[in-house]
């Protein structure tokens, strides 16, 4: 009855729980699902454990006059093997449940082919090093091209290149809706490129390219945050990525563009 | 549950303070030096590590990659495996207690141990990169010098051994070998990190 | 044979004389003596950490960075971060208990090498100076204590080395350490006594010990490696020469995962050695809680990379260690499904000790729950490096290892001085650290979710109420030390008599004066098969102390 009770709750508050900024990338919906989840098993299995320590707290203390020992319990065979099991199938589920989360986010799409997909202007042959898929498969399947961008990191800022219409800025514009390919390298020592609104953070790492894969869904201008101590302005080492509506973003794009045939 | 004899019959104490202290000597001490020399292996896994990571991802351009020559070398492990025999040989004759024969063993365990590094030597001389060249040179000094040093440190070890199976009274016995069998033991693991060593870095 | 134990019995009795004090300055080989050591060395060290961190707490008490420079900012969390773990932590739930405990748990007069066991302890003291007069001197290291190259390489040398040179001296005292530890639960225990019969902390501390021998060596050669491209200009870690500095980062956490357990392992242990003396009733499934130590050691092996997801590991990598991490959630919660069952129906004294271990299993469920969600790397590749994952290790080395130290000192303080700690004092102690703790360190989950990095000495203003909670909080933690300070200091001198077992507890510790003396029993060593047998065969317990129980006791 009260396992019940506690189970229900946990469910009810790891549904209702708002502790996350704007979600503003297609991959930012998946994550909070996973959050949600996550919390209820959290929420359920600490309330439990909390709840169990403070009832015996009060209920078993020794009270005044007590003096024998307590209950003489060295085991019990079937209720080690329970909460052996339990955990063990709560924690396979957690497991193959994010790694759902994880395919659905892009990450167990091979990415040296991605990469070579949107960089023609990189060389085929580059290792690339890590980082992190193309966002939701059905997004990346809707044959969009996707917008590549060169980031470069180094103390204490970030720069972006458009190799498109080769601009350089030090904000970071992108159309909603349209996948965005980023490849990054650091110049000096590591950093890493961190949109909360996104839920996507990849290390950006000197001598060996990442790259990260994402596809902003809402309008806004969002921090971009340095998560990698990298010297003593780390901490105000931030950008901003500003997310346009399609049409804004080409008139930017536009004004900026260096390379006058690409505007036509 | 009476696990004590309710009272202690003094001789019967003794007789297990005995064995207690007894165990407190000897075999501990190798033991230890057994322990230690796991984490001194652990140490080299870690470069081992490294230096095969740095191999698989980090490919160096064409002409920064030397060919090691082998001759040198497998004279060096020949070298390294003869000395972890002697030295075998000169703990049996300790405890067979012929003396004089087992520190003529240790002379020459000692004497291949620094043969080794002379040729060591002969081979940093010649060979065609430094220290900072680049991350193949580095780790290859790094691994065999880290080595070089743990030889260097095991035949001094082995020369205070003989000078101390030396001495009369001798404070090295087939009663007291802790010395001997110490050093063989840190002996016989130099020569297998050595075996270990020799393959990965210049046979694969 | 009794006139000579009876001499020993009577120098060392009673409370501490002041001729006894200066012993604990001495190259001391009484492994009594030296656990004092660590425990009183550590503390002094954990005083100056706490400093440093309520220095970072005024920091970000505001959004600007406006209390420190930011150069020295960067040194101050680097020293806060390397003198917590490797001063204060690992020395106390290693070192202190460890050499105090464990051979009167396997019926030893001493640790297997005592020599050794004081070297380790010496090699302490001077590197914790080097570390800290490094500030005043060269400045000190400012690039975390997990030292990533290339940032190490590039910021000033000077202090860099000398952090390297002081950790590595730090590492080789551990690793003397847990030689000593393994040798003496293996092979110092007094006939009789069988490895399934050992208390608990021998188990957590056999398991410590074996990590520390197998991972220490790993971080000490990495470190080898980062000095000789600081000093030599090799290029192991830097990139610019061709290195890579991602074998850094396996080559740290190949170490620096294992070092969670060898600070959390102990304290699991110590739990399971106070809480049943408190309940009065057996440990709860006692192989279970030895198996699972077991199978946490190996695990503890094998999923480093976890603190890697971002770093550009492949996929592949990703998914073996999330797996591998989310599994080490099965052994840690059978432990703790144990403790409460121990818990339950007992006869449970709400003394200081078990309120601190109760503080422990609450604090420990959330970071742990807290790390099963980092192990995900979706999850985790949101809130790595932020202020999520400050709060998730602090949950599990301060609410976890750090309120077990204070546990077991109320423990076990009557029988290193023979004295009572104040309750009420104690209860206090509790309650500020129980609130502070929590008020410090729960409000920064919600920092790092919402956008806040770690290691930073400014941020963006939208969060200066939260941090500012969370600085309250530290001002508390802060606070709450001075209780426990005075009650420490005063009751050494004026404390109720202790007695020798002042707990009836039946693990050996107990079954002796009150402090011990030096040989640790006059008599023969006891031997107790059931160190858990509360309440099982009450006419046990007196059975199984005679030589203490007999005739030196009625002389007293
Ligand atoms: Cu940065
Ligand atoms: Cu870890």
């Amino acid at each position: 009855m009260l396992g019940l009770a506690l189970v229900v709750g946990g469910l009810w508050i790891g549904q209702n729980v708002n502790l996350l900024p704007d979600s503003a990338s297609a991959n930012a919906p998946v994550y909070d699902e996973l959050f949600r989840v996550l919390f209820s098993i959290g929420t359920i299995l600490f309330l439990g454990i909390v709840g169990l320590v403070i009832y015996s707290l009060i209920r078993f203390r020794r009270r005044p006059g007590q003096s024998k020992d307590g209950l003489a319990l060295e085991g019990n065979l079937p209720l080690e093997i329970f909460w052996t099991a339990v955990p063990a199938v709560v924690v396979l589920f957690v497991g193959l449940y994010s790694y759902d989360i994880y395919d659905r986010m892009g990450g167990m799409q091979p990415l040296a082919q991605s990469a070579v997909h949107n960089h023609q202007a990189i060389e085929a042959k580059e290792r690339v090093w890590g980082g992190i898929g193309s966002g939701p498969i059905e997004l990346s399947k809707q044959a969009k091209s996707s917008l590549s961008v060169e980031v470069t990191a180094l103390q204490f800022a970030f720069l972006f290149h458009y190799p498109e219409g080769d601009i350089i800025s030090g904000e970071l514009h992108v159309p909603s809706g349209q996948p965005v390919s980023m490849r990054m390298e650091s110049k000096d020592v590591i950093h890493a490129f961190w949109v909360p609104e996104f839920r996507l953070k990849q290390d950006v790492i000197p001598g060996q390219p990442t790259i990260l894969n994402f596809t902003a869904t809402k309008p806004g201008r969002y921090p971009i945050v340095c998560a990698e101590l990298c010297g003593p302005y780390h901490g105000s080492m931030r950008s901003t990525v500003v997310v346009e509506a399609p049409d804004e973003y080409k008139r930017w794009f536009k004004e900026n563009s260096k390379d006058p045939i690409l505007e036509a | 549950m009476t696990t004590l004899s309710p009272i202690n019959s003094s001789s019967e104490e003794k007789s297990e303070e005995q064995v207690v202290n007894e165990q407190e000597h000897g075999d501990h001490r190798l033991f230890g030096l057994a322990a230690f020399l796991v984490a001194d292996g652990m140490t080299f896994a870690g470069f081992f590590a490294a230096y095969l990571t740095f191999k698989a991802v980090n490919p160096l351009l064409p002409d920064a990659i030397y060919e090691l020559e082998l001759p040198l070398p497998t004279l060096n492990t020949v070298l390294l495996l003869v000395s972890s025999a002697t030295f075998h040989r000169a703990g049996q004759a300790l405890r067979k207690d012929e003396a004089k024969l087992c520190q003529r063993w240790l002379l020459f365990t000692a004497g291949l141990g620094l043969a080794f590094l002379a040729s060591q030597m002969v081979e940093y001389f010649t060979l065609p990169f430094g220290l900072t060249d680049n991350l193949y040179a580095s780790t290859f000094y790094a691994l065999t010098g880290f080595h070089g040093l743990h030889v260097t440190l095991g035949a001094i070890m082995i020369l205070i051994v003989w000078w101390q199976a030396r001495q009369p009274g001798g404070r090295i016995t087939s009663e007291n070998p802790f010395p001997l069998e110490a050093a063989e033991l840190y002996w016989h693991f130099v020569d297998g990190i050595w075996v270990i060593l020799f393959i990965i870095l210049y046979l694969l | 044979m009794t006139t000579a134990s009876q001499q020993t019995h009577q120098s060392s009795s009673g409370s501490l004389q002041p001729k006894g004090w200066l012993k604990y300055f001495s190259f001391s080989l009484d492994h009594k003596v030296i656990g004092l050591q660590y425990l009183v060395c550590g503390f002094i060290f954990y005083l100056i950490g706490g400093s440093l961190a309520s220095a970072i707490r005024i920091e970000l008490s505001s959004p600007m960075s406006d209390f420190m420079a930011r150069d020295t900012y960067n040194q101050v969390l680097t020293l806060h971060g390397t003198i917590m773990i490797f001063l204060w932590i690992v020395p106390v739930v290693n070192g202190a208990f460890g050499n105090y405990l464990i051979p009167f748990y396997v019926g030893a007069r001493d640790m297997a090498f005592p020599r050794l066991n004081a070297v380790a302890f010496w090699l302490i003291p001077p590197a914790g100076l080097m570390l800290i007069t490094s500030y005043f001197i060269t400045g000190a290291a400012e690039s975390g204590w997990t030292a990533y190259p290339p940032l190490s390489i590039t910021t000033p040398a000077a202090g860099q080395i000398i952090w390297i040179l002081s950790v590595l001296l730090l590492g080789g005292s551990s690793i003397f350490g847990g030689i000593n530890f393994i040798a003496t639960i293996l092979k110092l225990r007094r006939p009789g006594l069988k490895l399934m019969q050992l208390p608990m902390y021998c188990w957590a501390m056999l398991g410590t010990s074996i990590l520390v021998v197998l991972s220490t060596p790993v971080l000490a050669g990495t470190l080898i490696l980062l000095s000789f491209d600081i000093v030599a200009h090799t290029g192991f870690f830097n990139p610019t020469l061709g290195g890579n500095v991602i074998v850094y980062q396996h080559l740290f956490w190949f170490y620096s995962h294992p070092a969670v357990y060898i600070m959390v392992l102990p304290a699991f242990g110590l739990v399971s050695e106070i809480l049943p003396v408190h309940c009065r009733k057996p440990l709860f499934g006692y192989s279970t809680m030895v198996y699972s130590i077991m199978a946490i050691v190996f695990l503890g092996l094998i999923v480093w990379a976890h603190h890697m997801f971002t770093s550009g590991t492949p996929p592949w990598m990703r998914l073996f260690f999330t797996i591998a991490t989310s599994f080490i959630a099965v052994p840690t919660g059978i432990k703790f499904f144990n403790w409460v069952a121990t818990l339950w129906g007992g006869r449970i004294s709400l003394n200081s000790a078990v309120l601190f271990s109760c503080g422990f299993i609450a604090n420990f469920v959330l970071g742990g729950i807290t790390g099963v969600a980092l192990a995900q790397v979706p999850f985790d590749i949101h809130v790595h490096d932020t202020y999520f994952v400050v709060a998730h290790f602090h949950y599990i080395v301060y609410g976890g290892s750090v309120f077990v130290i204070f546990s077991s000192i109320y423990h076990w303080y009557p029988k290193f001085t023979g004295r009572m700690l104040n309750e009420d004092l104690g209860r206090l102690h509790f309650l500020l650290t129980f609130l502070g703790f929590n008020l410090c360190f729960a409000p920064q989950h919600w920092l790092g979710l919402n956008g806040m990095p770690r290691r930073v000495a400014e941020y963006d203003p939208q969060f200066t109420f939260i941090n500012q909670l969370s600085s309250i909080g530290a001002l508390i933690m802060a606070l709450s030390t001075l209780p426990f300070l005075w009650n420490v200091i005063q009751s050494a001198f004026k404390g109720a008599i202790a007695g020798d077992n002042p707990w009836e507890a039946l693990t050996p510790e107990w079954l002796t004066t009150s402090p011990p003396p030096v040989e640790n029993w006059t008599g023969m060593a006891p031997l107790v098969k059931e160190p858990y047998g509360y309440g099982i065969k009450e006419e046990s317990i007196q059975i199984q102390s005679p030589d203490i129980s007999d005739p030196e006791n009625n002389k007293q």
